[in-house]
């Protein structure tokens, strides 16, 4: 499960000592992670540890207020220029996400657009491409995820399990080089959570670069190249998903592991 | 109610006794009476000449007057509706300048009268008695007399239309709002701007909940728009009114024209209701279409 994945390469996520709190309350305490091209990272921990505050800022819908956090070689939110590092526009953050894709807990389709165009919307409103060119495109993107039966259905006619793997051909159609999951699975039924999670093995093979925060620590074993441990706004521990879900370290991480298996 | 017999422990079918709800009947006899007593009075005062109604219910000033009555409503509600969105998305911004202008323009129309709006727009010659439109430090530009543009039919238009934006603004701003958060996350992260999502994303699904209720603010614009008798407007209020100044038959020309509003407001009431059906069930997908309460709401009923 490892086609593309080259930990020699320039990483494609580095965060250092990243924090982030809002209200008075540190969400993140100094996280260090590193994700290489074609790499899988899984993220476990439990909940309001911060690993999905972390994805967020891995995409810029969460400021990081210390550290730093360098996804695709830039910083997040910031350009170096004369010296200093100036605050991204509006337009600078569209920028920068057009190249990763997200998939949400909660799938947030658009809710008044069927689910051809809710994976053509990217490609027609933000890379400028036609309606035709954009609706071929999204017609592949559906079919690779089983859905172009399913094309011309608004997202509160299709199941939980069909929404996401909508999301995910959306985030997919936008050619993205880094894909983040925040729990696609923890809003499905249960039934429903391996045709999700058989899209992201699909993803994996073809060497996409892919952070998954889950609680799906079968997925994270079989498809996963490196597991993350997060607890209280800090990575505990990390490693091979094997290695570490067979002997971990920390008394933290074995309390998590044995509560969830 | 139930008619079909209850079959009682020995297999025998029993009949049921209908209910008298004796009580309904006393009411409905009390109401009748009242309503049907006052009804007469009005219809056989010698005083009414039901003629004169018959008279003047088609005359060409009543009906220039509906037609220009129409007219108002219509622009006046266009005019707010599309100044009301932008004041709300001015209201909802991060600009703390944008936003607080928004809130003071939605303070100000909805604190003030709109009948001192009509006048002050009728007259606002005493303030400018020209309006001038050109390029500054230059003579390039074009000047017109005050009283020539703000005749009543403008005044009322402005006048109308600047305070629904400020009521409607903020059922903007409450449509905009019950979109999920979630929508403009996915938004941000398909790479869109702040405004592409707004236009893209968010406002479409906003309207869907604004709209039904925009057949309310028509219907109440219609009847409303008879303030602009005080800047004559020529309106179906001001040409009754003119009538009535001059023969003295007030009560006749009022009948007629609230036939006319009833009317109006009965042909609005029909196009407001098939405007809902075709938007309010979408309207309350979307709204449960996501976030918390969809995850919420099935657990507590069950």
């Amino acid at each position: 499960m490892s086609a593309g994945k080259d930990r020699g390469a320039a990483p494609v996520v580095v965060a250092s000592d990243v924090r982030m709190g809002y209200n008075g309350v540190q969400v993140l305490n100094g996280v260090n992670l590193t994700v290489a091209p074609g790499e899988v990272s899984c993220i476990i921990g439990p909940s309001g540890s911060g690993k999905s505050t972390f994805l967020r800022c891995v995409n810029g819908l969460e400021p990081v207020l210390g550290g730093s956090l360098r996804v695709l070689g830039e910083e997040v939110g910031h350009t170096l220029r004369d010296g200093r590092y100036h605050p991204w526009t509006p337009k600078e953050f569209a920028a920068f996400r057009r190249n990763i894709g997200m998939v949400f807990q909660r799938f947030n389709l658009f809710a008044h657009q069927s689910a051809l165009e809710n994976v053509a919307c990217g490609p027609v409103h933000v890379l400028g491409m036609s309606q035709d060119r954009a609706r071929t495109l999204a017609m592949e993107h559906l079919d690779r995820v089983g859905l172009a039966d399913h094309a011309h259905k608004r997202p509160h006619q299709l199941s939980g399990g069909q929404q996401q793997r909508v999301a995910i051909a959306r985030a997919l159609a936008m050619k993205p080089t880094l894909m983040l999951f925040d729990e696609p699975t923890s809003a499905l039924d249960p039934e429903l959570v391996d045709e999700v999670l058989e899209v992201m093995k699909g993803l994996a093979a073809e060497g996409m670069t892919m952070v998954v925060v889950t609680h799906e620590i079968a997925f994270a074993r079989e498809v996963g190249d490196r597991l993350t441990f997060f607890a209280d706004g800090v990575v505990v521990e990390e490693g091979r998903p094997r290695d570490l879900l067979a002997a971990p370290e920390h008394e933290r991480t074995r309390a998590f592991l044995s509560s969830v298996q | 109610m139930r008619t079909e017999p209850i079959v009682d422990g020995a297999g025998t079918p029993v009949p049921v006794a209908r209910a008298w709800h004796w009580g309904r009947w006393v009411a409905a006899a009390v109401a009748l009476v009242v309503a049907g007593w006052l009804a007469y009075l009005v219809v056989v005062n010698p005083r009414l000449d039901w003629d004169k109604v018959a008279e003047y219910l088609f005359n060409e000033r009543i009906l220039s007057g509906v037609w220009v009555t129409i007219e108002i409503s219509v622009l006046a509600t266009a005019l707010g509706l599309v100044l009301g969105v932008l004041v709300a998305v001015m209201r909802l911004a991060q600009n703390p300048v944008l936003s607080g202008l928004a809130t003071f323009y939605i303070w100000f129309f909805r604190g003030t009268p709109v009948l001192v709006q009509l006048i002050f727009w009728y007259n606002l010659a005493f303030l400018f008695p020209e309006l001038v439109l050109k390029i500054p430090f230059t003579a390039i530009g074009l000047k017109w007399d005050t009283n020539q543009v703000m005749t009543g039919f403008t005044s009322a238009m402005l006048g109308l239309g600047l305070n629904l934006a400020a009521y409607f603004a903020e059922t903007v701003r409450a449509g905009i709002q019950a979109v999920d958060r979630g929508q403009t996350e996915a938004a941000y992260s398909l790479g869109m701007t702040p405004a592409k999502r707004m236009r893209v994303i968010v406002l479409p699904q906003a309207l869907r909940i604004i709209i039904p209720p925009t057949g309310n603010e028509f219907i109440s614009m219609l009847k409303t728009t008879s303030l602009v008798y005080v800047v004559a407007g020529h309106d179906l209020m001001t040409n009754a009114s003119q009538i009535y100044k001059a023969n003295n038959r007030i009560m006749e020309l009022l009948i007629v024209a609230s036939v006319w509003y009833m009317l109006m407001t009965a042909v609005a009431t029909f196009l407001q209701g098939r405007l809902e059906r075709r938007f309010g069930s979408d309207a309350v997908r979307l709204v449960r279409g996501g976030g918390v309460a969809a995850k919420v709401l099935p657990k507590v009923a069950a």
